[in-house]
C-alpha cells in the first residue's frame, strides 16, 4: 500500500488538537527562573551607566546581568551553515545599543512578576544618539550603525560597516544596456515593499538547563537546533561540545525560528548561575524584537517588443537589515535569481542589489527570503509591461515563461528538469474562468471587480550547502525507529518523510516512529529552512531505507542459511523464492535484540549540487468598495507545481496557509516606526495580520511534474506559495480602479484617495 | 486571596493573586492547553467557557472565576478528540498551537447556534487566529463535524 | 498588564463608589482593555455580583447595566427589535465572541475610547447615563466629562421609535474603526455622530441634510496609524451618505 500521494494524518496531529502539553512553554522545569529583558527605549544610545542595585535586593531575584558580565566575542543569531554570510555584529548584551529594543540588562528571577518588579528598579543613564532610520539613506551615511572594531564578516560578501553596508552583490547575463536599447517598449518602475513580521501563533520561547554531565541542555522552539548548538558556543565562549539543542513541538516559524532570537539569554543565566532558566518573549517583543521581512525598494527596467516578447530585465534592489546583518547577505540574492529566472524568453538580464544597516529592528528570514520581494517587483513590471502593449496578462507570460529542459541563467545556470508552469498557467484560467470574462468589471453596488494574474518560484534547499541526514532502525518485533534532523513546525515533515519510509520499506506509515530532534541523538540536518526539508532530508530517508532493506535482506538471510543475493524482502519477509524459506521482518527485529545477530540500521545523509524550483500561478479576484477604498480577495486560485506532491493534504494547507500570508502581505501588514524608530504598531491589536475574514475562497490545485533528482520527485512547497498574491493582487486592483500601486500594503486609504484624484 | 470555583467540573479552591489572570491561574494549576499569544486580547489562543460560554482568559481576572465555572479542553478531551480528527483528517491543525483555543471556540459555537450558516461560522470564529492554515481547512472540518452532529441529532 | 494589591467583590454601588473615591483603586470591566495597559492598582473593584448584567425592558426605555457584555448587546431581541438592529451592527466587528463576552458596556462607555463603536452608536439615541454619585445625566454631557472618580451603573434609551443607522470604515473586518458614524432622525431632526476622527466621537444635528452633511465634513479629523486626516473627512461623506441610505430603508 502506497502513502506518498495521499492524505496521511499527521502523526502528531491528535496530541496537537486534544490540547497535550507538547511545546516548549509547556515542558519548563518548575524551579527555573524566569527571564525579562530590560530594553532600551532608544534606537540608537550608549550606556553611560546601569545601576541594578535595587533590583538585585527585591526578593526573589537571583541576578541581574549587563553588557559587562558578558562575552565579548561578536557572533550571528542567523541559522545558517558555517561559515555565515551573516556578519558577527552581535553581542548578547551591547553597550552601544542599535534599535529600539536593544536588550540592556538581564533580569533573572524566581517568578515571572518579581523579574518585573526589579526590571524596573534598574535605573540606566544613556547617551542619547540621533538614530539612521532612512535605509534610502543609509549606504556613506555619517551616523555609523557599526562602528566597532571587532566586527567580522566570514564570508566575502562585501562588508563594509565603515559604510553601513552589509553586503553587495551583481550579477549580469547578457549585455543589458545593449538589450534594452533593443527593446520596443521599456518600462523603469520602483517598487516597495515593508519589513513584515512573521507572527507565528508561538512567540520566541526557551529554557535551559545544566544536565547530570554538567552540561548546558537547550529546550527551545527553533528550526535549527544544530546551528543554535554553533551560535550558543560562539555566543557563550564555550565548546559545542557542552551544548545539547532539542526541539520540541514548535508553534509556528515561517522562517522567525531560523534566527536563534531567545536562546542566548536563558542559556547565559543557566551558565552564570547553574540554574535552570526559561524567557517567553511577550508578542510585543516578538513584534518589535523579532527576526523580520527585509525592508526592500526595487527598481525594475524591462524591455519588451510590441509583439510581448520580454527581452530583458534589469533590476536593482536595496534591502535594509536593521540593526544587525541575519541573513541580509543571502535573502538578497534571491530577490534577482528567483525571480528574473521566471522568464526563459530573457536576451539579457542584470541583478545589483546593496544591504544596509540601520538603527531599525534587524531583520531575519521569512518565507520567501527575499525571493517574495523580487517577484512582488518583476511580476508587477510585466503585468504593466502588459498593459503597456494591451496584452492579456496571462497572455504575456505565456509568450515569455520558463519552460521544462531550459537552463535558466539567472538561476545559477541551473537547469530546468521539472517544470509544468505552462500546465499550471492554463488549469488556474480554467478555474477562474479568466478567458470567459473581462479582466475587470463594475457590479451594481458600484462596488468594482478585478482579476490578476503572478507567477512564482522558489528553490528546494540550499545548491551545495544544505545537507540532511537520517537514521533508521529495525527493533524488536519488525517496527523502525527513524531519527531525523530536520525540525518539524507544524509543518509535518516528521510525517512526510514516513510516508516516504514506508513506501521505501513496503511498511505502513505506523509501522515507523520518528523522533526529532536532540542534537546529542539526531543525524545532523541543517534545518527546516530554504523550502529544503522535502528535498534534500526525503533525498536522505530514500538512500537510508535502501541501505536498510539491503541489510534487512542480508542479515534475513544469514539466519535463515541462504543465499543473500538469492534472497529478497518485500517490507515484510525474507524469503529464498521457490522454497518455504521464510523469516518474518518481525523475527529478524527479534533476533537483532539477541546474541548470535547485530542491530540493523542504516544512516544516510543527502545534499544536492542543484536547487529545482517549485512553481506556482496565483490569481486572485478582488472586490473593492470604490468609496472606501476597501479591497477583498473574494476569490484566489493557486495552482502548484511542487513536483510529486508527498502529503495531499498538508500541501494543499501549506498552499492555503501561504496564500492568506501573502494576502496579509499585499493588503495589511505594515511595520511602521515614529520618528525616533520604535516600532509603533507591535502589538496584534495594531498589527493587523488576516483573520478568517480576510481569507476569502482559497481554491488550490496541484499540476505535479517529476524531478529526477528529487525523492518520489518532489521539489519544495513550503516558501513558494507566498509569493504570488502581492503581484497578483496589486494586478487585479490596477485591472478594476486604472491605477497600479507599487508600495505595499496596498491601503484602503491610498486606494480610494488614488481614485479622488481622478 | 481565596477562590472556590468547579474547573472542568471537579469543585476546587485555589489561591490567587489579586491582579493575575484567569489565563496565569489555569496554566498554574496544570491546565497546559490554555496557550498565551498576545497582550491585546486578540488572537484567541486561551479561549476558555467561563460558565459555558467562550471568554478570553488572558483579561479575565483571576479571582472573578470565584463562584463560577471555567472549563478548558482537558475537561472536554472526549469533545475535542472527536471534533480535532476532523480537523486531523485536513492536516488543518498544522503546528497546533491555536488549536485549544480554537477547539474551544468551535465547541461553544456547536452549542450556541443550531445550524449555523458558512457566514455565521465565519463571524463566530474571527477571534480566532491561525497563522499556518489559511483557515479553509478549518472551515472545511467544521462543516463535516457539523453534518456528523446534524446527522447525530436527526 | 497591571499589578494590584486587592480585588474587592463589591457587595453594593454603595461600597463600590466608596473604593472608587481613593485615586489609586479602579474599577474592572470585562478586564481586556485593563490588561494592555500597565497601571499599578492598589484595589481592584468588580462589580460582577451587583446584577448590573441585566438588559431590561422598562416600558419607555431600556435599561442596560454596566456589567453587561458587548455580546449581550449583541444578541438581545428586545435591543434588536427596538433599535434596528444598531447594537448588533456596532459590536459584530469588535475583535471576536470571545472578547465581546468579556467586554463590558460599563468599560466601553466610561473609558470613552475615541475609537468606541459603542458610544458612537448611543449617542445616536436618546441615552442617559446613571452614576453611583452624580445620579442620571445625558450620554452627550457624560462623554464631555473627564473622567473622575464615580461609578456608572446604568445606562438607559429612551425607546422613542426614531430611526437609526451605524456604519463603520475598517482597514479590516475586525480591526478598530478608521472612522465610526451613526445616524438618527427625531421629531424632524438628524442627529450624526461620528467617532474614531480618531478623537472621541461629535454629535452634530441638523433638520436639514445639506446643512447636516456640510457640518459633519467641518468636523476636526486626524492622523494615526490607520488613516489620514484627509481620508477620515471623505470616509465621513460616504458613511454619512450611507447611514441615510439605510434610514431611508428602515422608514426614517
Amino acid at each position: 500500500m502506497k502513502t506518498v500521494s495521499t492524505g496521511v494524518r499527521k502523526k502528531d496531529a491528535m496530541s496537537l488538537v486534544t490540547g497535550k502539553p507538547v511545546y516548549t512553554g509547556d515542558l519548563v522545569p518548575p524551579n527555573a527562573l524566569r527571564i525579562k529583558l530590560l530594553r532600551s527605549p532608544h534606537a540608537r544610545a550608549n550606556i553611560i551607566s546601569i545601576d541594578a542595585s535595587r533590583a538585585k535586593m527585591v526578593p526573589g531575584v537571583a541576578a541581574v546581568f549587563t553588557w559587562e558580565d558578558m562575552p565579548q566575542s561578536r557572533f550571528t543569531t542567523a541559522g545558517q551553515t558555517w561559515p555565515e554570510p551573516s556578519p558577527y555584529d552581535r553581542l548578547i548584551l551591547d553597550r552601544h545599543l542599535r534599535c529600539a529594543g536593544d536588550p540592556v540588562a538581564i533580569v533573572a528571577a524566581e517568578t515571572e512578576e518579581i523579574a518585573q518588579r526589579a526590571m524596573r528598579l534598574i535605573k540606566v543613564e544613556y547617551e542619547v544618539l540621533e538614530p539612521l532610520l532612512d535605509f534610502t539613506k543609509a549606504l556613506d551615511n555619517p551616523i555609523l550603525v557599526h562602528p566597532e572594531d571587532n566586527f567580522r564578516s566570514l564570508c566575502e560578501v562585501g562588508t563594509d560597516a565603515k559604510r553601513n553596508l552589509v553586503s553587495t552583490d551583481s550579477f549580469e547575463v547578457g549585455d543589458v544596456e545593449e538589450e534594452l536599447a533593443r527593446c520596443e517598449v521599456v518600462l523603469e518602475r520602483t517598487y516597495n515593499t515593508v519589513a513584515n513580521n512573521q507572527t507565528m501563533m508561538e512567540p520566541f520561547c526557551t529554557y535551559t538547563y545544566l544536565d547530570e554531565y554538567g552540561r548546558l541542555n537547550v529546550v527551545s522552539s527553533t528550526q535549527v537546533p544544530f546551528h543554535v548548538r554553533r551560535i550558543l558556543s560562539n555566543a557563550l565562549e564555550i565548546p559545542k561540545s557542552q551544548i545539547r539543542v532539542v526541539k520540541p513541538r514548535i508553534g509556528g516559524g515561517f522562517g522567525a525560528k531560523q534566527s536563534a532570537v531567545s536562546e542566548m539569554f536563558p542559556a547565559i543565566v543557566t551558565k552564570l548561575t547553574g540554574r535552570p532558566a526559561y524567557l517567553c518573549y511577550t508578542r510585543q517583543e516578538s513584534m518589535a524584537n523579532g527576526s523580520p521581512r527585509h525592508q526592500m525598494q526595487m527598481k525594475v527596467r524591462i524591455g519588451a517588443d510590441r509583439d510581448g516578447s520580454i527581452r530583458c530585465i534589469d533590476l536593482y534592489a536595496l534591502s535594509n537589515a536593521g540593526a544587525y546583518g541575519d541573513h541580509g547577505p543571502t535573502t538578497i540574492g534571491l530577490v534577482g535569481h528567483k525571480s528574473l529566472a521566471l522568464y526563459g524568453s530573457l536576451r539579457a538580464s542584470r541583478f545589483v542589489c546593496d544591504v544596509v544597516y540601520t538603527n531599525t529592528m534587524g531583520a531575519g528570514a521569512y518565507r520567501g527570503y527575499g525571493a517574495t520581494q523580487g517577484i512582488f517587483a518583476v511580476e508587477s513590471a510585466v503585468n504593466e509591461m502588459a498593459a503597456r502593449l494591451g496584452m492579456d496578462p496571462c497572455v504575456i507570460r505565456e509568450k515569455n515563461m520558463v519552460r521544462q529542459g531550459q537552463v535558466m541563467p539567472a538561476y545559477y545556470g541551473e537547469p530546468c528538469n521539472s517544470c509544468t508552469l505552462d500546465k499550471c498557467m492554463e488549469r488556474a484560467k480554467e478555474m477562474m474562468g479568466w478567458d470567459k470574462g473581462p479582466t475587470h468589471w463594475t457590479l451594481p453596488n458600484g462596488h468594482l471587480r478585478g482579476r490578476g494574474v503572478a507567477m512564482a518560484m522558489q528553490g528546494s534547499g540550499i545548491s551545495g550547502v544544505d545537507i540532511g541526514s537520517v537514521e533508521i532502525r529495525l527493533n524488536d518485533g519488525g517496527f523502525y525507529t527513524m531519527l531525523v534532523g530536520c525540525t518539524d513546525m507544524g509543518t509535518g515533515c516528521d510525517t512526510i518523510l514516513a510516508q516516504m519510509a514506508a513506501d521505501c520499506l513496503d511498511c505502513s506509515v505506523d509501522d515507523i516512529s520518528v523522533r526529532g530532534v536532540d542534537t546529542d541523538q539526531s543525524p545532523y540536518d541543517t534545518g527546516s529552512y530554504a523550502s529544503a526539508t522535502t528535498y534534500v532530508t526525503g533525498g536522505a530517508v530514500v538512500k537510508a531505507c535502501a541501505e536498510l532493506r539491503d541489510k534487512i535482506r542480508i542479515e534475513g538471510a544469514r539466519l535463515l542459511g541462504v543465499d543473500p543475493q538469492a534472497a529478497q524482502f518485500d517490507g515484510e519477509k525474507v524469503f529464498l523464492p521457490g522454497t518455504d524459506k521464510v523469516m518474518t521482518r518481525s523475527e529478524i527485529g527479534w533476533a537483532s535484540y539477541a546474541g548470535g545477530s547485530r542491530q540493523l540500521s542504516a544512516t544516510q545523509s543527502n545534499s544536492s549540487p542543484i536547487s529545482p524550483p517549485p512553481f506556482m500561478v496565483g490569481m486572485a479576484e478582488v472586490d473593492i468598495d470604490p468609496e472606501t477604498g476597501l479591497v477583498r480577495v473574494v476569490d484566489y486560485v493557486g495552482v502548484v507545481d511542487c513536483g510529486t506532491v508527498i502529503n495531499t493534504n498538508l500541501a494543499r494547507v501549506q498552499t492555503e496557509g501561504g496564500i492568506v500570508q501573502g494576502i496579509g502581505m499585499a493588503l495589511l501588514e505594515n511595520i511602521q516606526y515614529n520618528d525616533k524608530g520604535r516600532m509603533l504598531n507591535d502589538s496584534l491589536l495594531q498589527y493587523r495580520i488576516p483573520t478568517r475574514l480576510e481569507a476569502g475562497k482559497i481554491r488550490v490545485e496541484f499540476v505535479p511534474s517529476y524531478e529526477p533528482t528529487g525523492p518520489f520527485g518532489a521539489k519544495s512547497i513550503g516558501e513558494l506559495v507566498i509569493n504570488t498574491p502581492s503581484p497578483a493582487i496589486a494586478e487585479a486592483i490596477r485591472a478594476a480602479t486604472g491605477h497600479m500601486f507599487r508600495t505595499l500594503p496596498i491601503r484602503p486609504e491610498d486606494v480610494a484617495l488614488a481614485g479622488l484624484e481622478e | 486571596m481565596t477562590i472556590k470555583w468547579t474547573l472542568n467540573g471537579a469543585r476546587r479552591t485555589d489561591e490567587v493573586e489579586p491582579d493575575e489572570t484567569l489565563l496565569h491561574c489555569l496554566r498554574k494549576v496544570g491546565c497546559l492547553s490554555v496557550k498565551c499569544g498576545c497582550e491585546t486580547s486578540g488572537c484567541g489562543l486561551c479561549t476558555v467557557w467561563l460558565d459555558g460560554k467562550p471568554v478570553l482568559s488572558c483579561s479575565v481576572p483571576a479571582p472573578r472565576a470565584d463562584g463560577r465555572e471555567v472549563t478548558t479542553l482537558e475537561g472536554l478531551q472526549a469533545e475535542a478528540a472527536e471534533l480535532g480528527a476532523f480537523l486531523a483528517d485536513e492536516g488543518a491543525e498544522q503546528c497546533g498551537f491555536c488549536a485549544p483555543g480554537f477547539m474551544m471556540n468551535v465547541l461553544a459555537m456547536a452549542r450556541e447556534l443550531k445550524t449555523p450558516t458558512e457566514e455565521e461560522i465565519q463571524h463566530y470564529l474571527a477571534g480566532n487566529l491561525c497563522r499556518c492554515s489559511g483557515y479553509q481547512g478549518q472551515l472545511r472540518a467544521i462543516r463535516k463535524y457539523l453534518a456528523k452532529k446534524g446527522g447525530e441529532q436527526a | 498588564m497591571y499589578t494590584a494589591r486587592n480585588y474587592i467583590k463589591a457587595e453594593s454601588l454603595a461600597q463600590a463608589y466608596e473604593l472608587n473615591q481613593r485615586r489609586a483603586n479602579a474599577i474592572v470591566g470585562g478586564g481586556c482593555w485593563m490588561r494592555m495597559g500597565e497601571r499599578m492598582y492598589d484595589t481592584l473593584i468588580d462589580l460582577s455580583a451587583l446584577e448590573l448584567d441585566q438588559i431590561q425592558d422598562r416600558g419607555e426605555q431600556a435599561a442596560l447595566g454596566a456589567m453587561v457584555t458587548l455580546r449581550q448587546l449583541e444578541t438581545n431581541f428586545m435591543l434588536d427589535k427596538c433599535f434596528a438592529g444598531l447594537f448588533r451592527k456596532c459590536t459584530e466587528h469588535i475583535v471576536g465572541v470571545q472578547f465581546r463576552n468579556c467586554a463590558t458596556l460599563g468599560g466601553s462607555v466610561w473609558s470613552r475610547f475615541g475609537f468606541s463603536d459603542i458610544v458612537t452608536a448611543l449617542l445616536a439615541l436618546d441615552c442617559q447615563v446613571e452614576l453611583a454619585g452624580a445620579g442620571r445625566m445625558s450620554l452627550e454631557d457624560f462623554v464631555k466629562m473627564p473622567r473622575d472618580r464615580d461609578v456608572l451603573a446604568w445606562v438607559y434609551i429612551k425607546k422613542d421609535g426614531r430611526p437609526v443607522a451605524y456604519e463603520t470604515a475598517r482597514n479590516s473586518e475586525t480591526d478598530l474603526p478608521v472612522l465610526t458614524c451613526a445616524l438618527s432622525r427625531h421629531e424632524g431632526t438628524y442627529r450624526a455622530v461620528v467617532g474614531a476622527r480618531p478623537g472621541g466621537p461629535r454629535v452634530v444635528e441638523d433638520r436639514g441634510w445639506d446643512r447636516l452633511v456640510e457640518k459633519v465634513l467641518a468636523l476636526e479629523y486626524g492622523d494615526n496609524m490607520r488613516g489620514s486626516a484627509r481620508y477620515r473627512r471623505h470616509l465621513a461623506g460616504v458613511l454619512l451618505k450611507r447611514c441615510k441610505a439605510e434610514l431611508e430603508v428602515t422608514g426614517g
